[in-house]
């Protein structure tokens, strides 16, 4: 089980939302951040107030998967998330020590198997 | 009048918040600005030159220059009131207009070239048009009734549109993804302010605090009224929910289909366009959405259609015992309604030409269109430099040389 998070750029998000579902990822999160990746800042000015965003608005997706999931979740995102540009963001791919489906208590593979699949054996 | 002209000019910004609520918060602030940019670039051509081409003597198709940069208008007065005060007036109608235009376009024009074309529009397609129907044109000669701006400000605007959102093409995202509002109060109070306004432009054009005034005035406030409830209806019976969003819609459909007729129709007929005009609009918004049509703020359902159903309906409904000059079809004279329909047409036509000749001369000189990755960033921070809904977080005050503490200056 890997827990895999990404950083994409806001205008990318739907295009990466279509690849995973297209993959067959189908439980994620997302979170509205902010960060700095090299990427050049761009001025804005209020007035006579000019100020330097050194931190960019991004998306962070947090995707739990199991080990079989893990290479076409990040081919996914790799895919639709690139434009070429400086600030496309990252992916990290993090080990996860236990995982808990809420609703019915399965833990660890049963619980990031897509509800839909949960009877076949091989998930 | 002085305060009619002040109500007029508060449709503009009140168009501003009604538009910049229905994009996407990322080019929320360049939509308000295609509006509040009008006030200035259009509201200094009237003056200049505009004001002369719609109003100077001329010939039947256009003005002539005899009051440019306002010569010759003065204190004087013009029918009943002031020439400086009907020119002020009259401007205020070439701003919204030309600012009408922006909800075809928002969200992928480049700001400068957006100025330049509406500067050229004001001067070269409305003056004309409001020439036609209110400067003595072959228009008026002919008999076409249009109280306060049918075809001039909402019948040209929406061909306008339509025109402009075929040769800008599409947002990239447009049909792809959804676009959605982000701030439909903005919207709903963008539409109160619009109606409120809306008195002016049609109780003004009475030119007097006269019973015609008063006929406008009420006509603006049931038409919408009446326009509100069939969409409520419409909305209701097709998806079993009333929406804000449409409601909002509704309102300006209302307003702008009772603007030819405000003045000439009795008030019950004025219940009766309002109603009717909602129906072609709500179901034009319906259609255009599964199009390829990027016409992304409707302007030619709300502005387009409601027009040409105002401008019609003017014909059939329009009563000598209530003012008009002449009366409608449904008060025996069946040619006014032919009458209207010609003006409609010539407008439309006349409109399409001069949008895409505009479109096209400023396309060979600059591109009209952001890039492709800009669009996607969003146009406050590419064409503004502002944000908003800035946070502050991450944000580098920027000093001159030499000032400030050195902990900023260090980074």
């Amino acid at each position: 089980m890997k827990m895999v998070v990404a950083i994409v750029r806001p205008e990318r998000l739907t295009a990466v939302l279509e690849a995973l579902f297209q993959a067959d990822v189908r439980g994620l999160t997302i979170s509205h951040v902010q960060g700095h990746g090299g990427e050049i800042e761009h001025v804005e000015t209020y007035r006579g107030t000019t100020v330097k965003m050194e931190l960019s608005e991004k998306i962070r997706l947090e995707i739990g998967v199991s080990n079989h999931f893990v290479e076409p979740t990040i081919a996914a995102i790799l895919s639709s998330a690139r434009t070429g540009e400086v600030g496309d963001g990252k992916i990290f791919v993090v080990p996860v020590e236990r995982i808990y489906r809420i609703r019915t208590g399965e833990r660890d593979q049963s619980a990031v198997t897509p509800v839909a699949t949960t009877e076949s054996p091989d998930s | 009048m002085l305060i009619s002209t002040a109500l007029v000019l508060l449709m503009t910004p009140a168009l501003g918040f009604f538009y910049a609520g229905l994009v996407r918060s990322k080019s929320s602030l360049n939509t308000l600005m295609m509006s509040v940019g009008s006030l200035g670039v259009v509201g200094l051509a009237w003056p200049l030159l505009g004001y002369s081409l719609a109003f100077g003597a001329g010939t039947p198709g256009i003005g002539g220059f005899d009051h440019v940069v306002l010569r010759g208008v003065g204190l004087e007065a013009k029918g009943s009131v002031p020439h400086l005060l009907f020119m002020a007036y009259q401007g205020t109608f070439a701003i919204v207009t030309a600012a009408l235009i922006s909800g075809a376009i928002v969200e992928r024009v480049r700001f400068v070239p957006y100025l330049l074309f509406i500067t050229l529009w004001s001067l070269l397609v409305y003056a004309p048009v409001a020439h036609w129907v209110w400067g003595g044109g072959w228009l008026s000669t002919l008999g076409a009734l249009d109280f306060a701006g049918g075809t001039v400000v909402h019948i040209s605007a929406g061909t306008a549109a339509v025109v402009a959102a075929v040769m800008l093409g599409a947002r990239k995202d447009y049909a792809r993804q959804a676009l959605l509002p982000h701030s439909v109060p903005f919207t709903v109070l963008g539409s109160g302010l619009l109606w409120f306004g809306w008195f002016g432009f049609n109780g003004g054009s009475a030119l007097a605090a006269n019973g015609q005034a008063v006929l406008a005035f009420v006509n603006t406030m049931f038409a919408p009224a009446a326009a509100l409830t069939v969409w409520i209806v419409l909305d209701v019976v097709r998806m079993g929910k009333a929406t804000a969003v449409g409601l909002a819609t509704a309102i300006v459909v209302g307003l702008v289909a009772i603007t030819p007729a405000a003045g000439f129709v009795a008030p019950v007929s004025g219940i009766a366009i309002g109603a009717l005009a909602a129906i072609p609009s709500y179901f034009g918004v319906l259609w255009r959405a599964r199009t390829r049509l990027d016409d992304s703020l409707d302007v030619v359902a709300a502005h387009g259609l409601g027009g040409i159903v105002g401008a019609l309906l003017t014909g059939v409904l329009a009563q000598r015992s209530w003012g008009s000059p002449v009366d409608g079809l449904l008060f025996g004279n069946p040619s006014q309604l032919m009458i209207q329909a010609v003006a409609v047409v010539v407008v439309i036509a006349f409109a399409a030409a001069g949008t895409a000749a505009i479109l096209f001369s400023l396309g060979m000189i600059a591109p009209i269109r952001v890039a492709v990755a800009e669009e996607g960033i969003g146009l406050d921070v590419t064409q503004h430099g502002e944000e908003a809904y800035a946070r502050g977080e991450g944000a580098v005050l920027v000093l001159p040389a030499g000032r400030g503490p050195s902990a900023h200056a260090a980074r």
